[in-house]
């Protein structure tokens, strides 16, 4: 069996939590398989965050470095990947399921002939054949999936914050440079401009005050940003989030969204404007320590998850509450 | 260039946006049971939408294809509705919950039928299982570029120029004709189908053709199943919620405010 290899990805220069969650993870599998856990580092210099990756104790930090690793253009990433795998066979593959890993994971399957399952919140290896059974929500988390799937490598997705991250280890891994041949006919998606907006980080709020379709103008916005500053004034930084519809409207941009295709956030409140608690927003702020909710509607699911609830309209709710708080 | 031959895949799903409550899980059958209507897969909808804008803009032909094992073309019908040109099924008792790759490669198979494309949309994943993984194999297969996340697609001269979601904002890119892109929500709702206009469709009698495996020619031995081991409800999400009252707003703002005054 070869080794359990992780992609590492990168944030701010550093290593993404992300991957140290994947190290962890990868490290009880190789337990139950025997086997040793590697990493791979994709880019046009990878130096750095080998460096910081193979502080973790791995088996082998692989450097894959090319000129069109560049950046993360997917085209190059999949076909310097697949080179890799069939280069070092790993037995397991573990990405996260981010940005570049759901794009990443179904390609680099097809190509390696196996099928990925993105998006697990659980994994294990089957005693009687070594396979990895791995635990994936469906249907917006209604259900949950128990699957497994044929080849090698076994290739899944992670979700964010499955496990905890990994720390540091007493030795150091081995770190190995790997040249994929690469050339620029592999690049049949051309990257004209990307164009950078400011971004929210709803993960790093104590509280986030989100808004969804029941509220009416975007406007009324301006209501819930009133209020953040009343809260934040107590309660640290306070972030303003929303449901897709809000999204949908272009009231907001994505960053904002909270839920299985936003950001998966546990602050210490969150508080539900307007937003009625369909599945796939709550899987995205059900670990929140206390849920506020405000909605008009008694019976909304919202409510049902829901810590502290007021019946009500926002429009008169929020004013009166931001003087409140204000006194 | 000549009006774009585009092709959307759209896929039929119990409704994934009932509220929890009407969702249960039958674990012997292995089954979700969805008590609302089926719907098309939403962000499957956002690609048949910016399907059509781009036909407003440029001109060309829309092909919705959907697979399953059962296709209800009433369900469908809205895609012609709303402007598609033609609508074709792919329904076989073989395509029951198969894996991305076996869905992927029965599209790919009907794709070729079909003959000529310029351009493949799918939604950025399903709404049942939410894998977001066929799109990509199918470009795989089919050995085209892929673009994946957008929330904006024009097409110029030989190439879509896509806007593509990424975490620091959006980038601009561009790929050859033919290619596949997958969609977003950001992209825009369907538009709505006027009731009247349905029904009137419904009643007239357009062709669907139905392909399943004689048609594409497939062994049944080259579809794999999902290998579904166990399916079981959620983890429970429920919490014992204190309802905070008042005779007026005022009165409960009070005591919401002394809430927060709790949390900190
Ligand atoms: C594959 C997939 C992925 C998805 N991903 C996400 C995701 O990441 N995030 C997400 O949010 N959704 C996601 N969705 C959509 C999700 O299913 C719901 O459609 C969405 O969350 C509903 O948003 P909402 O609660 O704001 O709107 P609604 O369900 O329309 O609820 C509006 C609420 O506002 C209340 N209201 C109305 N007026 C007032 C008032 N004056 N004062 C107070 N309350 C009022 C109403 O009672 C109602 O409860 C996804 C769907 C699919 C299929």
């Amino acid at each position: 069996m070869g080794d359990i290899l992780i992609l590492v990805e990168s944030k701010g220069g550093g290593l993404e939590k992300m991957t140290l969650e994947l190290i962890r993870g990868a490290e009880g599998l190789a337990k139950e398989l025997s086997t040793g856990v590697s990493a791979v580092v994709v880019g046009a210099d990878t130096a750095p965050l080998a460096e910081s990756a193979a502080a973790y104790g791995l088996n082998k930090v692989y450097r894959l470095e090319h000129t069109l690793l560049q950046g993360f253009q997917p085209d190059a990433w999949v076909g310097a990947l697949e080179w890799l795998c069939k280069e070092v066979s790993p037995g397991i593959f573990l990405i996260s399921h981010s940005f570049v890993g759901r794009e990443v994971a179904p390609r680099l399957a097809y190509r390696l002939n196996t099928e990925a399952t993105t998006d697990c919140i659980g994994l294990r290896i089957d005693p009687a054949d070594k396979g990895l059974i791995r635990t994936k929500p469906i249907y917006g988390g209604n259900a949950v999936a128990i699957v497994k799937t044929e080849g090698i490598p076994q290739i899944v997705t992670v979700r964010k914050g499955i496990f905890e991250p990994a720390e540091p280890a007493a030795t150091r891994s081995e770190v190995v440079s790997m040249a994929p041949p690469l050339d620029e006919s592999l690049l049949r998606v051309k990257s004209l401009k990307t164009v950078e907006q400011e971004v929210v980080e709803l993960d790093k709020a104590n509280v986030v005050i989100a808004g969804g379709r029941g509220i009416a103008e975007k406007e009324d916005f301006e209501v819930l940003t009133d209020f953040a500053k009343a809260l934040s004034k107590t309660h640290g930084r306070v972030l303003i989030g929303c449901s897709r519809p809000v999204v949908d409207k272009g009231w907001m941009s994505s960053d904002h969204q909270v839920g299985l295709t936003g950001s998966m956030i546990s602050p210490d409140a969150y508080v539900a404007i307007g937003i009625s608690g369909a599945v796939q927003h709550l899987v995205g702020m059900i670990r929140s320590k206390k849920i506020i909710a405000i909605n008009t509607d008694l019976g909304c699911n919202m409510f049902k998850v829901a810590d502290y609830g007021v019946v009500g309209d926002y429009k008169e709710i929020l004013p009166a509450l931001i003087k409140k708080l204000e006194e | 260039m000549k009006e774009p031959k585009i092709i959307v895949c759209a896929k039929q799903i119990p409704d994934p946006e009932a509220p929890f409550s009407n969702v249960s899980v039958n674990v012997e059958k292995k089954e979700v049971v969805v008590d609302a209507p089926d719907v098309i897969s939403p962000y499957d909808e956002n690609a048949l939408e910016a399907a059509i804008r781009i036909k407003e803009e440029v001109g060309g032909k829309i092909t919705v294809l959907s697979m399953g094992r059962k296709v209800s073309d009433t369900v469908l019908r809205k895609t012609v509705a709303a402007g598609a040109d033609a609508l074709i099924l792919l329904e076989d008792a073989a395509f029951e919950r198969l894996d991305s790759r076996s869905i992927a490669f029965v599209l790919s198979s009907a794709i070729k039928k079909i003959g000529e494309y310029d351009l493949i949309l799918t939604g950025r994943q399903a709404g049942d299982w939410d894998s977001g993984q066929v799109g990509l194999i199918l470009a795989e297969l089919l050995g085209i570029p892929s673009i994946s996340l957008a929330r904006s697609i024009k097409i110029k001269d030989d190439s879509v120029v896509v806007e593509k979601l990424v975490p620091v904002g959006y980038e601009v890119v561009e790929a050859e004709l033919p290619a596949l892109v997958t969609v977003s929500n950001e992209v825009g709702e369907l538009r709505y189908v006027a009731r009247t206009k349905m029904m009137a469709l419904l009643r007239r009698p357009i062709s669907i053709p139905k392909w399943g495996t004689k048609q594409l020619e497939l062994s049944v031995e080259a579809l794999n199943p999902v290998q579904l081991m166990e399916l079981c409800p959620p983890p429970d999400m429920r919490r014992e919620c204190v309802f905070i009252e008042g005779a007026s707003s005022d009165e409960k703002a009070g005591k919401l405010a002394a809430v927060f005054k709790e949390l900190r």
